[in-house]
């Protein structure tokens, strides 16, 4: 048990206690976490409600198959975090390092496809500030759309940035033996964080690209 | 006490639902439902957040503290929403002169 006692920071009564105490520091940074995407979801909202017709123009240039590939790509992504916490639990170095490698892997992949996705939108002249081309109806309208769509796709690709950075520290110590059932805080809270990037996902992909895309002028 | 090991099945069943509903809301969009594609598409993004948070967050299982820093996230969240739509909606309701 010397993971037990070295573990326990002093200022905790017990192991269980200074989980708890980690999980709920954890799900507070979330908390300011939702608000931050909370403004930008706020500001989404409102120019949605006043520019429906434009807003509707501009998502249909995004392809519905790659932002569904994406969703798939880190729901998968999340599910490994998910195993990667049960085998960190229940001791299984082997099965952990497996998981841990695999949530990167996707990880990396939805960066891949929504770079590429960045890309495209590029070259159609679609991105504000860089090249942007589009000039039919209410085009400074679109052009907005596309600002927040960057902005908002953007952030939250820095945050699975940051994540695959967290996962990687995890990874060499997963590899050097660190955690086991008794001390294993670190892979569940950065679990937390890791599907609270997959959550953001969960809304950003409905909002951009599914449910503007049948609304028409009036 | 937080000690809770969900198995691996309970994350596969979650990780199917959770990939079912992708391809249900992506198909739905095909289709031309008027106001209610926004209703549809947050209806299931609203049931993928709650599985993602109670399962894969383990929220379902934890401390009552740690439910009330969750619920009490989504609470501010709703009020930013709520009280900036409550002046964008009503704008141009009264006829006052200038507006």
């Amino acid at each position: 048990m010397a993971n037990h006692t070295l573990a326990l920071r002093h200022q905790f009564d017990d192991v269980d206690q200074q989980k708890d105490a980690s999980t709920f520091g954890m799900w507070l940074f979330l908390a300011t976490e939702v608000l931050f995407f909370g403004g930008m979801f706020c500001c989404y909202t409102v120019y949605r409600s006043l520019y429906p017709a434009a807003f509707g123009a501009a998502s249909n240039h995004l392809s519905v198959i790659w932002g569904g590939v994406s969703t798939a790509v880190l729901i998968c992504s999340s599910y490994f975090m998910a195993c990667s916490v049960n085998s960190a639990a229940s001791g299984r170095k082997n099965a952990l390092i497996t998981y841990l490698v695999l949530t990167i892997l996707f990880a990396a992949t939805f960066l891949v496809i929504e770079m590429s996705e960045w890309h495209n939108l590029y070259t159609e002249g679609m991105m504000p500030g860089f090249n942007f081309t589009f000039h039919e109806g209410d085009f400074r309208h679109v052009q907005l759309f596309y600002c927040m769509y960057f902005s908002m796709t953007g952030l939250h690709a820095s945050h699975v940035t940051v994540g695959i950075g967290i996962l990687t520290v995890l990874l060499i110590r997963a590899a050097r033996g660190v955690f086991s059932p008794q001390y294993h805080t670190p892979v569940e809270v950065s679990g937390l964080y890791w599907h609270f990037v997959d959550l953001v996902w969960i809304y950003l992909f409905p909002l951009y690209y599914l449910v503007a895309r049948h609304v028409h002028a009036g | 006490m937080s000690e809770h090991i969900v198995t691996k099945k309970q994350y596969a069943h979650v990780f199917v639902i959770l990939l079912i509903l992708t391809l249900t809301t992506s198909w739905a969009a095909y289709f031309d439902l008027g106001k209610l594609n926004v209703v549809v598409a947050l209806v299931i993004a609203t049931i993928k957040a709650s599985l993602v948070v109670l399962f894969f967050m383990h929220v379902y299982w934890q401390t009552k503290l740690t439910k009330l820093v969750v619920v009490s996230g989504v609470a501010w969240l709703a009020l930013l929403l709520w009280l900036t739509l409550t002046d964008i909606v009503s704008r141009g309701w009264l006829p006052f002169p200038g507006k």
